[in-house]
């Protein structure tokens, strides 16, 4: 052996040690944050979730309490019912509606996508408080457009937010509205489907429906499951619309009863409420666990649901 | 003019050829109404009198114009004490978010570090943590630091990165060839510095983009100055806006008119810098 041969891992390890260290020095800013931002906070409420802890007194253990608090609060499973309704209605519909444009924009041949990926774009950067305004007035009663479009039609016009059984249905009809980012992102796997199956399956005599559900469906599922995903993750985590809405048109405070009857307490919002109205930290903590099981739950059966299902390109 | 007709007579041609295309047209045409009426309406309100704003049946065009209503509407919000209030946290976010997501993106994309993917995996799932399960805790801290009421909470954050950013600017970096830092390295150059006079020029538009994402994040933002901020006198623009409507919720025209306000930037931002939304969409899209 040279004596060259003998230093170079040595050499080799300094090099990587120095990148070691300059690579953590970069990344210092971020790993603060994940100590300070996620890691301490995430064990800091798991830990609080089996305390009694009023923001001003410090933490007392009381074990599995919280957990069994909210077997019998009716809150909660009003809170977990309409978060679920929303999920479970409103989410398979709008990514359904996204995936409905975006199929007719990736029309072969048709002109002017970049306008109409605009249009519907558009609703996504209306900030949520304004958009929540906006809707508001839309669904009034009264005189809000959509009713009065509806009457005029002759068909049945509800109270929408004044109503507890129509209230998620506006809430589902705002969604909808804004679900052009859904369009981008299927736009985007319509554009990595390959010519060379439609023109196969056209080959094989496929016609428009069989070359929809036979080629463009499966290769583009990957991007129905996120969006489908992403939608249920965002649906639990919904705050701001319900809360301006219920203060909106049921009255001041009422933000966080969760609108008429509590149609539109949410699980964001009696989070909200138990944390920040009445710093019960304990119990909340406890909410925001059982939120992130459920997030997992769900999550987990939509991956087992779809694993069949779900086409994934060999290699990638 | 005769290449405009024969124009339009192949366009005729083409739809008279193909039913299935025309019935798409109509389709998008129909739902580009649906989705632009809101707006159209959203307008025409703020700018009508009380009693045309409840008309029956709804007039689209506001006559009387009645300009007012935006003064009116500004004055109602606070606005000018509203804005400074979310530019006083937008501002350094946006100064915070692309320092710091850069120096990371920095440390992931250019550097070779033993642990760096594992770490990266890291960040990334950091992503799908819900907000919930870790707001409860900070509030927790801020309250001990003494930082409720102030707008600490909203800005220190920034500071240290935010994952969907660093993911995206890292993208970007590793797009840069490898020989330019190499050769700034031969010269003498710290990484610190490659990352400013190389990196950072090249990366302009990216930076933007989450430059752009960051102010738009804070300017939106309800429920952080909702839960730390309570002084009315440093209500940023979403409070002042969503208090002024439950406190008088059947002014339409002002609520319309404040809406508006607070809207418009965000829609002339996004005509100008349309590609960056696209862009940052379709990167979301990847991720998954």
């Amino acid at each position: 052996m040279s004596p060259s041969a003998t230093r170079r891992p040595a050499r080799l390890t300094r090099q990587t040690r120095r990148n070691l260290g300059l690579g953590l020095a970069f990344i210092s800013p971020w790993l603060l944050g994940f100590l300070a931002f996620y890691l301490y906070p995430a064990l800091a409420s798991l830990y609080y979730s089996f305390t009694d802890f009023k923001i001003l007194s410090s933490p007392h253990w009381i074990g599995l309490e919280n957990y069994q608090h909210m077997v019998g609060d009716r809150m909660f499973w009003k809170a977990l019912g309409n978060t679920l309704y929303i999920t479970v209605i409103g989410v398979p519909l709008s990514v359904t509606c996204a995936l409905g444009i975006a199929l007719l924009l990736n029309t072969k041949r048709i002109v002017g996508i970049g306008f109409f990926r605009t249009i519907f774009y558009l609703p996504v950067v209306v900030p949520p408080v304004a958009a929540a305004l906006l809707w508001i007035w839309l669904l009034n009663p009264q005189y809000g457009l959509v009713n009065q479009a509806l009457s005029a039609f002759g068909l049945p016009h509800p109270a929408w937010f004044y109503d507890p059984n129509w209230a998620k249905a506006g809430i589902i009809l705002i969604s909808v509205w804004g679900v052009g980012d859904v369009v981008i992102i299927y736009l985007g796997a319509l554009q990595g489907v390959p010519q060379q199956q439609y023109e196969a399956a056209e080959v094989d005599g496929a016609g428009r429906w069989a070359r929809l559900r036979h080629v463009t469906i499966p290769m583009i599922s990957p991007a129905i499951l996120f969006n489908l995903i992403t939608g249920a993750i965002g649906a639990f985590q919904y705050f701001t619309q319900a809360y301006v809405i219920s203060e909106g048109t049921v009255g001041r405070g009422s933000g966080a009863v969760g609108g008429q009857s509590g149609a539109l307490l949410f699980y964001g919002i009696e989070l909200y409420n138990e944390a920040f109205r009445y710093f019960n930290i304990g119990y909340a903590s406890a909410l925001a666990w059982v939120l992130l099981v459920v997030i997992l739950i769900t999550t987990a059966i939509m991956l087992r649901v779809s694993r069949k299902r779900v086409y994934y390109e060999e290699g990638r | 003019m005769s290449g405009r007709r024969s124009a339009l007579a192949r366009l005729a041609w083409l739809w008279r050829l193909d039913p299935y295309r025309l019935a798409v047209y109509v389709a998008l045409i129909g739902l580009a109404l649906l989705f632009v009426a809101p707006f159209v309406w959203m307008l025409s309100t703020s700018l009508k009198t009380g009693p045309h704003s409840i008309a029956v049946p709804p007039e689209w065009f506001p006559d009387p114009m009645v300009w007012r209503n935006y003064p009116d509407a500004l004055a109602k919000i606070n606005f000018w004490v509203s804005l400074r209030n979310t530019l006083f946290y937008a501002i350094p976010s946006v100064v915070g978010s692309v320092i710091s997501c850069s120096v990371v993106a920095y440390g992931f994309a250019r550097i070779q570090w033993p642990g760096r993917d594992i770490v990266f995996i890291l960040l990334l799932a950091t992503m799908m943590l819900p907000g919930q399960v870790t707001f409860i805790p900070l509030f927790v801290i801020y309250a001990k630091l003494g930082w409720v009421g102030t707008f600490l909470p909203l800005i220190v954050p920034t500071f240290l990165g935010n994952p969907f950013f660093i993911f995206l600017l890292r993208q970007f970096f590793l797009g840069i060839p490898r020989e330019l830092s190499d050769a700034a390295r031969i010269d003498g150059a710290g990484e610190l510095r490659i990352l400013r006079t190389i990196i950072v020029p090249l990366s302009t538009p990216a930076l933007i983009t989450v430059g752009l994402f960051t102010f738009i994040d804070k300017w939106t933002d309800f429920f952080g100055p909702r839960v730390y901020l309570s002084d009315p006198d440093q209500y940023p623009l979403s409070i002042a806006i969503q208090t002024f409507q439950a406190a008088h919720k059947t002014d339409w025209p002002l609520s319309m008119a404040a809406s508006t306000v607070i809207t418009l930037p965000l829609v002339v931002i996004y005509f100008f810098a349309q590609r960056k939304f696209i862009q940052g969409i379709t990167l979301t899209g990847i991720k998954g």
